[in-house]
């Protein structure tokens, strides 16, 4: 737990927020505000949360949860098709643990393991194969979820796999890319962001270089963020400090880990394991061109679409769910109908309620129940010297997000 | 009770060594859960040789308690019973023997009285070495030992292969509540106090680095211990405590969640105060988990009024089993039923129940 408290100190904090109130006053003195930023990972959302980054912004500055939870994204059909590999006889199905609540059209991991699938939790894809090479008479199927951060360490291994001579190990590929991802929300004319805090863990994969794109052709500052509250306040200054200068560029602020070509081994696995799918069914989102990874024709011994009949059904979300929006970052969780009521963690219609970094839980657990209950849950941000800042209200008086008119700086 | 293993409240003891060498069998069979002889030596020579104190008595269906010394300690009697099924069965700090004396011991404690008498079930799968049952049995006389109860009676019974994991034991304990104590989660008032006895998650972050799968090197240990000594000192300074329990499933955020769900006051806790070794927060940020609702099975959590927390936690601090004390927050009025935690970041979120396990995040 070395060099970590240095970006969580509270002194600081109060340095960045004054920084960002000024600007958020100047920006918006000029056009209508809040400025609305998108996080676009899960694990920024679950930091924001954690830390209450949002009760010290002021209400000049709205942060809108982006779609970079890759559990949230995991549509029905797809949760459907891992059950039907587990219920096989004879297959030991593996997956991180975040993914056993997430529910498909009828079930979900929990329930099809309490049914009787042989479905084992592992905290790495290296587990999986562990659990093959042990069960040489099974075959062991590896569910392999997340953007780019977790793709490369699925394909070293398949790629050790097939050195080590393992026939009895697959992978069920639903990896998913993030920047189609955020130009699929870019082209929706419902959304309404001025910037991007880009994510930390994938950038470390791919770099920085992938998001020029998103500056270039759509206008919107784009800063690469670590993790800890002050890397994220910090980030979120440069994204203003963009719009307040008139640029529109992609900036690294997690310099101590993040390259601007980002990690060539990485990459290098990626590209022999995997290749990219015409399309991919995203929760909420739908399809969307160029999304996903599945496994290349050159490893198809280690592919479970291959080796296994699925349904593969494109299955619709609930009617109520209004993940769709949430993650588009049109809507806050408290706008949905459900959020709250009949959906909650423990009985989630969305998959935005299922992870600790889905938007709906995180709001859940960390921060509202609902407009309404929990008046009194986050005090008064701390108090900055010099004029008082512009504060976001408390929980009571929060107010549904406005997709409103915002002006292009760039 | 069943007549498997069956006895009075006076066991025959006899020395470790003597039993094993006439215990012949080297793990467990059908033949131990089956009434005859090979359930008889079971009984006689690993758990009666071990649990029997003092001369040696009638092996009987019941144990009997005298009342009369029972009446002189107090007004109630507390009766609790717990299940313990823990993998591994050993662990840094503890095995699943001192988790089923101390556990109930605790549960005893934590209503203010004092454990005197505790009952134990254990169901064995076929296959199980009888070194690890014996290993488990002795965890279990020392612990009652050092926590001052007797282990009066006791069944067993023997599953086949693949029907249990290795060893449940199940655990029931009898004790009494002195005169005037009566510590009760619906008991707390706007404005009591908050305070736990030491660092928080250490028994989960222990099991979840004894479990293979992982992988990871660490030297937490388990905070597995008994808790009534230090209640008795709490009790000597405040008899009028609100509230006491044992952070045990759900960690110290359930505990408190059901403390202000049951009072209907809400609970602000201080996270700058609440006491985590760095090893815990260091495992639970490699995970993506949050200590607060990490297992403990030493942890004890105390509400008491204001104008006498200073006071408890002066004595708290004064036992072996309390000197890591700290007071971690307060009840208020308003929003009943809330849990927020005062961030070291300064703001405050809601510390909510737990769903189903805490699941590691992928990234």
């Amino acid at each position: 737990m070395q060099y970590v408290h240095e970006f969580r100190d509270p002194t600081k904090a109060q340095g960045l927020i004054q920084a960002i109130t000024a600007l958020g006053e100047q920006i918006t003195a000029h056009r209508p505000g809040p400025i609305k930023i998108m996080e676009v990972c899960g694990g920024h959302t679950h930091a924001i949360f954690k830390y209450g980054l949002e009760a010290l912004l002021p209400g000049t500055v709205e942060l809108v949860h982006g779609p970079g939870c890759p559990v949230c994204i995991m549509p029905k059909g797809r949760l459907d098709d891992a059950i039907a590999i587990a219920q096989q006889p004879g297959v030991i199905f593996t997956t991180f643990g975040d993914a056993m609540r997430v529910p498909g059209s009828h079930l979900n991991l929990l329930q099809a393991k309490a049914q009787g699938a042989d479905i084992r939790m592992v905290y790495s894809p290296l587990d999986a194969l562990a659990i093959a090479k042990a069960n040489p008479d099974q075959s062991v199927v590896f569910f392999a979820i997340g953007f780019e951060t977790t793709a490369p360490s699925t394909a070293l291994t398949v790629l050790q796999a097939q050195a080590e001579g393992v026939t009895n190990f697959s992978l069920f590929s639903n990896h998913v890319l993030v920047v189609p991802a955020l130009q699929a929300l870019l082209d929706n004319p419902d959304l309404a962001l001025d910037g991007f805090v880009g994510p930390g863990h994938v950038s470390l994969v791919i770099g920085t270089h992938p998001y020029d794109p998103i500056a270039q052709q759509y206008h919107k500052p784009v800063v690469v963020s670590g993790f800890e509250p002050l890397d994220i306040l910090q980030s979120v200054w440069m994204v203003l400090k963009q719009l307040a200068e008139g640029r529109c560029q992609v900036e690294n602020q997690y310099t101590r880990l993040v390259q601007p070509d980002g990690n060539a081994v990485a990459l290098k696995a990626m590209a022999q394991v995997f290749q990219v799918r015409p399309t991919f069914d995203w929760r909420g989102l739908g399809s969307i061109p160029a999304s996903g990874l599945a496994i290349s024709p050159a490893f198809a011994a280690f592919d479970a679409e291959q080796q296994f009949t699925i349904p593969g059904k494109t299955i619709a979300d609930h009617r109520a769910c209004a993940c769709g929006d949430i993650l588009k970052g049109v809507k806050k969780p408290w706008d949905c109908k459900v959020f709250g009521t009949a959906c909650t963690p423990q009985t989630p219609i969305g998959a935005c309620m299922v992870s600790t970094e889905g938007a709906c839980a995180a709001y859940y657990n960390y921060g509202r129940r609902s407009r309404q209950s929990t008046p009194s849950a986050v005090k008064p941000p701390v108090q900055t010297s010099g004029p008082s800042p512009q504060t976001r209200p408390t929980t009571g008086e929060l107010s549904p997000a406005e997709p409103g008119k915002i002006e292009q700086y760039c | 009770m069943g007549r498997d293993m069956a006895t009075t409240n006076s066991w025959p003891r006899q020395s470790l060594s003597s039993s094993r060498s006439q215990f012949r069998d080297s793990c467990i069979t059908l033949a131990h859960g089956s009434g005859g002889k090979a359930m008889a030596d079971l009984i006689t020579e690993v758990f009666v040789s071990r649990f029997g104190q003092g001369s040696p008595g009638p092996l009987n269906d019941q144990a009997l308690v005298d009342l009369g010394p029972l009446i002189k300690r107090g007004d109630r009697l507390a009766m609790t019973t717990d299940s313990y099924v823990v993998d591994p069965l050993f662990f840094p700090g503890g095995d699943i023997g001192t988790l089923a004396v101390n556990g109930t011991v605790n549960d005893l404690a934590v209503g203010g009285a004092t454990p005197l008498y505790l009952t134990c079930g254990f169901i064995l799968e076929e296959g199980l070495p009888i070194d690890t049952l014996i290993q488990v049995v002795d965890s279990m006389a020392q612990a009652a030992t050092a926590a001052g109860v007797q282990l009066v009676t006791g069944d067993t019974k023997v599953v086949p292969r693949g029907k249990a994991d290795q060893l449940f034991i199940n655990t029931a304990g009898v004790g009494v509540v002195p005169v005037g104590v009566a510590p009760a989660a619906d008991q707390i008032q706007p404005g009591d106090v908050v305070l736990v006895n030491g660092p928080v998650g250490d028994h989960g972050a222990a099991i979840m680095v004894a479990r293979a799968d992982l992988a990871l090197d660490s030297d937490i240990p388990s905070d597995c211990q008994p808790l009534h000594r230090l209640v008795d000192t709490i009790l000597a300074v405040c008899p009028q405590v609100r509230a006491m329990r044992d952070a045990t499933r759900g960690g110290l955020a359930t505990v408190i969640n059901e403390f202000a769900i049951a009072s209907q006051v809400s609970i602000s806790l201080d996270e700058t105060q609440i006491p985590i070794r760095p090893a815990v927060n260091g495992l639970c940020e490699l995970l993506g988990l949050d200590p607060l609702y990490l297992a403990n099975e030493g942890t004890l959590v105390v509400v008491v009024p204001p104008d006498q927390a200073e006071a408890v936690l002066v004595a708290m601090r004064s036992h072996p089993a309390g000197h890591h004390s700290q007071i971690i927050g307060t009840a208020q009025v308003e929003s009943p039923g809330l849990v927020t935690l005062h961030t070291g970041f300064g703001c405050d979120r809601v510390l909510d129940q737990l769903i189903g396990d805490q699941l590691p995040r992928i990234c």
